[in-house]
């Protein structure tokens, strides 16, 4: 496993227990399919919630959120609806949302929780 | 997370103050401009995002929306910029959001941070000043102008971090060089002086009656007789711009682009002189988006010389027309409706032929008839008929003697106008030339001797009824430069003179 993509499984774990500590039911981790990945999968109350987590080791090459770009999002939103037609939810609305985790040399992970982004 | 400032549009000459409202929400980083801006002013977003990151700040990770409101306003050119970045900066609490609030910002962003001087500036800040938002940050190249506006709390400012800094942000503020206009040496000098001119009495007399009266002037003559040196010794003879009009005079240079703030307001006439291969825009005005000065507007209130006269396009010629008729100028372009003041006093220079040579009897003059009609006929009509003042200027002689100097002469000149404002006071005529037919009819007429040439040139048909006017109008200034309440038969006489270029007596 590389460096990078350590940091990535690292930042998701972080993300998972933001999520979990705001009283929100993981559904799914790392959701695969042929068109691509969710990272995590949420019920925030009666509200299905895909979550992109973006993570990165400092601010250097931008925040991380800068890196979810138009495509992305597009395909976000095409994997919620692919995630959703295989799931048996019953939800009573859906969201995208972006987790940016910024982990610092030193001192602990900052999390910063972008709510409703597509 | 509302960050709100001031800026002001710029629509021809008239300002408009705009909000210029920065939110900042917690959602992917992004920046949108809205509320009509122009291609230059869409880019501003990608400025100010560098500026603000030069100078030390942090650029907020947030949506970013500003928003230029009256929306429905188009907006134009880069003076958006500094509004733009405090708005923003203010929305996300790293400067005092009331302080910022409180004033006006103009100024375009370089990318290092510092603030860039803009055109425009003197209409801008007395646009504010008028709407109640006396307290104006401007570029410290702009200062001087700014200044000029009275009532004016001007914040001359070299770099979006000392803006900031202004406005509380806890920032170090670099000492950096501030950004002047780079311009090109046009340093006029000394006005060239009358007694430059040899000999030409006839034509020095006509220069000066023009500049008393403000009369329109048209000057014929051979190649040589020193026409363009009369033309460019006028704006010496003419008075100082009073105030209002020394106001106007820069705002429309300051948009036009060619202010000169070391000079400070323009207070003598300006003097523009167009190459007669000029088009209709460059004269008038124009460009995309919101139309620009040309020319005649830059002569407001001074002198518009048009040399070799019959050499400019029809067209150009043509456009002539409304300012000369109404004094400003009223563009309509798909970017919105521009008006600019144009109220010049029009000399033109013309050869009597395409070869030059027909003066007295034209024996060496070797074009045919037809190609001389159609040289002059292209001034003939409408706009020859709005010129007072018609003089032939023959070959200069070698013995002509130096006449008087400019200084002599703008006594004379100064007198005259004088008497002028004295006469029309509490009507909207402050020089002879300005005032309409009727009104001269009626303060003559009583006096039916006076206007007999007159109206014996008009029964030969060597004068239109027009034309009468106008030669009532130059006889009230010959009037003027000799000190009387009125015109006598011989200033009438004189005038027809003037006006006929010696042929309708």
């Amino acid at each position: 496993m590389r460096a990078k993509d350590a940091v990535g499984r690292y930042g998701e774990d972080v993300a998972t227990a933001f999520v979990t500590q705001a009283g929100w039911t993981v559904l799914a981790r790392n959701w695969r399919c042929a068109e691509g990945e969710l990272d995590i999968v949420a019920l925030d109350g009666d509200a299905v919630v895909a979550v992109e987590v973006k993570t990165r080791r400092s601010d250097a090459y931008g925040h991380p959120a800068e890196a979810v770009t138009y495509r992305k999002l597009a395909r976000l939103r095409r994997l919620t609806a692919r995630w959703l037609r295989e799931h048996d939810v019953r939800a009573g609305s859906v969201r995208v949302d972006v987790i940016a985790v910024v982990l610092p040399r030193r001192g602990a992970a900052q999390v910063e929780h972008l709510v409703g982004v597509v | 997370m509302l960050g709100r400032t001031r800026a002001v549009a710029l629509v021809g000459l008239v300002g408009h103050p705009v909000d210029v409202e920065s939110h900042l929400a917690p959602s992917l980083p992004g920046f949108t401009l809205v509320g009509l801006p122009d291609a230059s002013l869409a880019e501003a977003r990608d400025r100010v995002r560098a500026a603000v990151t030069s100078s030390g700040l942090a650029w907020p990770t947030r949506r970013i929306t500003v928003n230029l409101s009256p929306a429905t306003l188009p907006k134009t050119g880069s003076s958006f910029d500094l509004a733009v970045a405090v708005a923003t900066l203010a929305g996300a609490g790293l400067v005092d959001a009331a302080s910022v609030a409180a004033w006006v910002h103009l100024g375009e962003l370089g990318l290092d941070g510092r603030l860039r001087p803009v055109r425009g500036v003197l209409p801008c800040v007395a646009a504010a000043v008028a709407a109640g938002h006396p307290r104006v940050v401007v570029p410290r190249g702009n200062a001087v102008e700014a200044c000029l506006v009275p009532g004016a709390q001007v914040l001359a400012a070299d770099s979006l971090a000392q803006v900031a800094a202004h406005h509380g942000a806890e920032i170090e503020v670099p000492d950096v060089e501030p950004v002047h206009d780079v311009r090109t040496a046009t340093s006029r000098g000394t006005a060239p002086d009358l007694a430059d001119v040899l000999g030409q009495e006839d034509a020095r007399h006509g220069l000066e009656v023009a500049a008393a009266g403000g009369h329109h002037l048209l000057m014929v003559g051979p190649p040589g007789a020193g026409k363009t040196m009369l033309a460019a010794r006028l704006p010496g003879l003419l008075p100082d711009l009073s105030e209002p009009d020394a106001v106007e005079v820069t705002a429309v240079h300051s948009v036009a682009g060619t202010f000169d703030p070391a000079q400070g307001l323009v207070r003598r006439p300006p003097f523009e002189d167009p190459h007669h291969t000029a088009t209709p825009a460059s004269i008038v005005g124009g460009g995309s988006g919101t139309p620009r000065p040309g020319a005649a507007s830059r002569a407001h209130r001074g002198v518009l010389f048009l040399d070799e006269a019959p050499e400019f396009t029809s067209g150009v010629l043509q456009t002539l027309r409304q300012p000369l008729e109404h004094g400003e100028l009223v563009l309509h372009r798909a970017g919105g409706t521009a008006r600019y003041p144009a109220r010049f006093q029009l000399v033109l220079a013309a050869n009597p032929c395409p070869c030059g040579n027909a003066v007295g009897k034209g024996l060496t003059c070797t074009c045919r008839p037809e190609q001389r009609r159609r040289y002059f006929g292209k001034l003939s009509g409408p706009l020859l008929d709005r010129v007072d003042l018609q003089l032939e200027v023959p070959a200069a002689r070698p013995a002509g003697a130096a006449g008087e100097a400019t200084v002599a002469v703008a006594a004379r000149v100064a007198t005259a106008r004088l008497a002028q404002l004295a006469r029309w006071r509490g009507t909207a005529w402050r020089t002879n030339a300005e005032v309409p037919g009727r009104e001269l009819q009626a303060r003559l007429r009583a006096d039916r001797r006076l206007v007999a040439d007159l109206d014996r040139a008009v029964d030969r048909g060597t004068l239109s009824l027009r034309g009468a006017d106008r030669v009532l109008r130059v006889a009230w200034t010959l009037a003027d430069l000799e000190g009387r309440d009125g015109p006598r038969r011989t200033d009438v006489a004189h005038a027809l003179v003037l006006r006929t270029r010696g042929h309708g007596a």
